[in-house]
């Protein structure tokens, strides 16, 4: 297939971008959407041009390196799929698409489409964790049943691959979804609920301080989100956050 | 040059326990005044870098990745073995250590692999206590499913995302030290090369990989965990910035290299689908548990299902040919990798290959759905069910167990396999062969060490699924803390390490002049045309199967193409700024040159065992035919200068446990 594409150029944090227009022929139905843009690279090399920066690691859609606004929506139209994920029978030849970074002040803009999105390290790192030693020296594993409801639950909450659509998706750039992904695996396991309170405290806290905007209740982050991570987690959060406030004594 | 892998003496069953009681520890002052580089933050990584910050040290984590937990482990899809014996079906520390070694083809090293198999219940008690959700059973305790080669249920599972969740686990240990600023973590950096100070590894060169700034880093060991070299087949399961570099650096500046050759090449994998393919997609072993392989046993039915005249679904049982479980009865559709890839190859190059490039074989899921489907109507108490009823009930069995990886396929393949079988075909997925390290992980250059897929420790010619994970926890939580002391209690009174020692000018000024090469070529072509093209004489000549001659000129068309890539390169845009093609090239160039020494390595052991299979040295049957009397080592390779020119440093292997057998799995 014959493609147009209009792909946001930007030579840095502090250069001014703007889309440019390129035109990309014979296009595989069944290669990836990244495969078309290595297509388009390896023309633009050849033609002594510079290729378009974009992030992607494992192309399995699980590592959340891959990010990319494709028509307007984080990883493209195909629901419940990462932008290494979507192939190009997804679009008709002749399609205009247009492609560019992340939107959101927290994220960035590095180069091209590749965005910072160092924030999301620094919210974990206030808090998303268990503290335990690795000593191995833990009960062992059978010694704590855990409700396979609730196993299967946390599970869910942690299938969160930290891409940032649900930021790029959301009006108001927040993170409530990422965060709350978190928040909710570790405080349904028993071994999360010694710290649930500081947790939740601390990683809004760290939220907040990044800059993402506040939750409105949209659900577009969890529209958009390739692992189809519930809106539950955001409730449930907010449950966490409120039980936690009242009875902190921070 | 004499190896010493420094195997504490004593039984099998104690090794472990009295070298850790008496190897040295360094004590909490002086461990503030250590500085330990961790390059790498993969399952291996990550937990060497919290345990060893936990400890003490004062660490630095590198990797390439916008964030630590990014790195490859994570698209681990299957589980993670553990000698628990929850389903007291028999299992044990011995069992698993056997299983392992036999599974390797009995080319690993005893010590090591029962030191794995010992410490593998604790990682599963880890995991869980880090809350790490593993899949559970309706009573609340954790589940466990089969892999190939072994006939217990010992691997622990997260459905078909077991690699994310214990990574993520990890990565919350190591977040926890960033926070308390025991790590200081350098996203977006590659290592360039490790900088030796008499004789010692004293730091590494980075470059940060957005700004293009070169930087010394200096510290008192270096760790290197980054990973397998599987990229240098250019199509791989792995990660398209998976790469070979820092363990090639390691091995230029003096640690020896072990069993480069030794490829797991992964039976089930998505097919290629064409030139436009930039990786392949693993379909995870745990399929293997209900999923039974077949071709058509008529070989104009295979024509006909190739020319898009007969569905798979049409050809009655008869004439379907289950070739798995007809070779290997009592293991069936769940043999090792190596021996599975092999069959499927066999049945492709005769001729019965199913998609349209021949190169593909079914995996079949409808047997496990009806079966499924049964059990669940009899649960329910549905008499006589209706054949649509079983079948709704059993896809939804499947469903729960492989959701994930079933939407994968529809999504690469736009197949319905609920519907119609899989097609599946062997791929390179994992490397045994990496940097030689002793008993206590250390390569042959002091003050570096290797852990994980980067090392050649525990999995002999071939791993048995469910086990790199395994390794690369044990390795990092378990094995390094411990025997990092024995090296670094000597280091206590050495003080910082000076970054402007000439050795560091040294290698910035070597790194430098790479750089300015690459970037001068200015030639015709881009990084992704050499790299293909290597990956193309690699996977042709020394792939699921390898002969003398063909090997021969594997390693004279990649010396070509080396020469050829150095000068005629095409890299756009500039060195100081973030410039992927720049950073792929630096990756490709190593490759080009590790992919001679695999050729090597290949053409040196006449005999055939695990993943390499020399053509020239099978059975009547067309199994494996190693060569026990003459080839029961690990071939070490020393830099000399030149790829092409290593020497060979053999390790016998020492076998007091278990019988060398020809390994069956009939």
């Amino acid at each position: 297939m014959d493609l147009k594409l209009k792909i946001w150029r930007q030579a840095n944090q502090n250069t001014k971008g703007e889309l440019k227009d390129y035109a990309i022929k014979n296009v595989s139905a069944d290669s990836s959407f990244l495969e078309m843009m290595d297509q388009l690279n390896e023309e633009l090399i050849t033609k002594g041009e510079e290729p378009v920066v974009f992030d992607h690691d494992c192309r399995e859609g699980i590592c959340g390196m891959c990010s990319l606004h494709i028509n307007g929506e984080p990883h493209g139209p195909q629901n419940a799929t990462t932008t290494c994920q979507l192939h190009m029978r997804k679009f008709k030849d002749g399609d205009t698409i247009y492609i560019e970074p992340w939107r959101s002040r927290a994220f960035p803009v590095i180069k091209d489409l590749s965005v910072d999105r160092n924030a999301f390290d620094r919210i974990i790192e206030a808090g998303g964790y268990v503290s335990v030693n690795t000593s191995g020296n833990t009960l062992d594993a059978n010694a704590m049943p855990v409700p396979k409801a609730d196993a299967d639950e946390a599970f869910n909450s942690a299938t969160c691959i930290g891409c940032g659509a649900c930021v790029a998706a959301c009006p108001n750039a927040s993170a409530m979804l990422f965060v709350s992904a978190k928040v909710s695996q570790l405080s349904l396991l028993p071994q999360g609920k010694v710290e649930a309170k500081d947790r939740v405290l601390n990683m809004v806290n760290q939220m907040d301080l990044e800059g993402f905007g506040n939750c409105s209740n949209v659900g577009a982050c969890a529209e958009e989100c390739p692992k189809e991570i519930s809106l539950e987690n955001i409730a449930r959060m907010n449950r966490e956050y409120l039980g936690a406030s009242l009875a902190s004594s921070k | 040059m004499k190896l010493d892998s420094k195997i504490p003496e004593g039984p099998l069953e104690t090794k472990w326990q009295n070298h850790k009681a008496n190897i040295r520890l360094v004590n909490p002052a002086n461990k503030r005044n250590i500085d330990v580089i961790v390059v790498g933050t993969g399952l291996a990584g990550s937990s060497a870098a919290a345990s060893l910050a936990e400890m003490g040290y004062n660490v630095k984590a590198f990797c390439f990745q916008d964030s630590p937990r990014r790195a490859h482990s994570i698209a681990a899809q299957g589980g993670i073995n553990a000698a628990k014996n929850y389903q007291n079906d028999g299992d044990s520390v011995y069992r698993l250590f056997y299983d392992t070694i036999k599974g390797g083809d009995y080319r690993s090293r005893e010590a090591n692999v029962y030191r794995l198999a010992e410490v593998s219940a604790n990682i599963i008690d880890q995991a869980v206590a880090q809350g790490v959700p593993f899949a559970r059973e309706y009573g609340g305790t954790l589940d466990n499913r089969s892999f190939g080669g072994v006939q217990v249920s010992r691997t622990f599972y997260a459905k078909g995302q077991t690699g994310q969740q214990l990574l993520l686990g990890a990565y919350s240990a190591l977040s926890r030290q960033i926070s308390k600023g025991k790590v200081k973590m350098y996203n977006r950096h590659e290592m360039l090369d490790v900088v030796l100070v008499d004789g010692k590894a004293r730091g590494i060169i980075a470059r940060n990989l957005v700004t293009g700034e070169i930087q010394r880093h200096g510290a008192h060991a270096v760790v290197i965990a980054s990973g397998g070299y599987g990229n240098v087949f250019f199509l791989s399961t792995n990660a398209m910035g998976s790469n070979g570099s820092a363990a090639w650096k390691a091995h230029k500046k003096g640690a020896l290299f072990a069993n480069p050759c030794f490829t797991q090449i992964h039976p089930t994998c998505i097919p290629v689908s064409g030139d436009h393919q930039s990786k392949l997609t693993l379909m995870s072993e745990s399929l293997r548990n209900d999923g039974r392989i077949w071709v058509p046993k008529d070989r104009k039915d295979a024509e006909a299902i190739r020319a898009g005249k007969l569905k798979p679904t049409d050809l009655p049982e008869e004439k379907r040919d289950y070739y798995l479980e007809r070779r290997y009865p009592s293991f069936g559709n769940l043999v090792p990798r190596d021996v599975a890839s092999r069959a499927a190859k066999e049945r492709c190059d005769e001729g019965y290959g199913v998609n349209q490039t021949g190169e593909a074989v079914y995996l079949d899921f409808a047997a496990a759905i009806e079966r499924y489907g049964k059990t669940e109507a009899n649960v329910k108490g549905i008499d006589n069910p209706s054949a649509a009823k079983i079948k709704e009930l059993g896809t939804a069995v499947v469903e729960a167990k492989y959701g994930n990886l079933f939407a994968m396929y529809e999504k690469i393949v736009d197949d319905n396999p609920y519907e119609t079988p899989m097609m599946i075909y062997p791929a390179v997925h994992y490397t045994m062969g990496g940097i030689w390290v002793d008993y206590n992980l250390m390569t042959t250059v002091p003050g570096m060490f290797a852990l994980g897929e980067a090392n050649f420790s525990d999995h002999g010619a071939n791993r048995l699924g469910a086990s790199a994970l395994m390794q690369g926890l044990a390795d990092g939580y378990f094995v390094i803390p411990y025997t990092i002391g024995e090296y670094l209690a000597d280091e206590i009174r050495t003080g910082a390490i000076d970054t402007n020692h000439a050795a560091f000018e040294e290698a910035e000024k070597e790194v430098r002049g790479t750089i300015d090469k690459l970037m001068n070529a200015k030639g015709d072509s881009s990084v992704d045309h050499y790299h293909k093209r290597l990956g193309n004489i690699m996977w042709n000549k020394c792939g699921m199967a390898r002969n003398a001659q063909g090997l021969q000129e594997a390693i004279k068309e990649i010396r070509e193409l080396r020469e050829e890539f150095w000068q005629n390169v095409r890299i756009p845009g500039g060195a100081n700024e973030m410039n992927p093609e720049l950073d792929k090239a630096m990756r490709v160039a190593d490759f080009m040159e590790l992919g001679e020494l695999m050729c090597k390595d290949a053409l040196e052991r006449e005999e055939s065992c695990g993943g390499h299979f020399r053509e020239e040295f099978q059975t009547e049957e067309g199994e494996a035919l190693r060569r026990d009397e003459d080839y029961a080592f690990v071939s070490s390779w020393k830099y000399t200068g030149d790829a092409g020119n290593a020497e060979l440093v053999k390790e016998e292997l020492v076998f007091e446990n278990v019988e060398l057998k020809t390994r069956s799995y009939k």
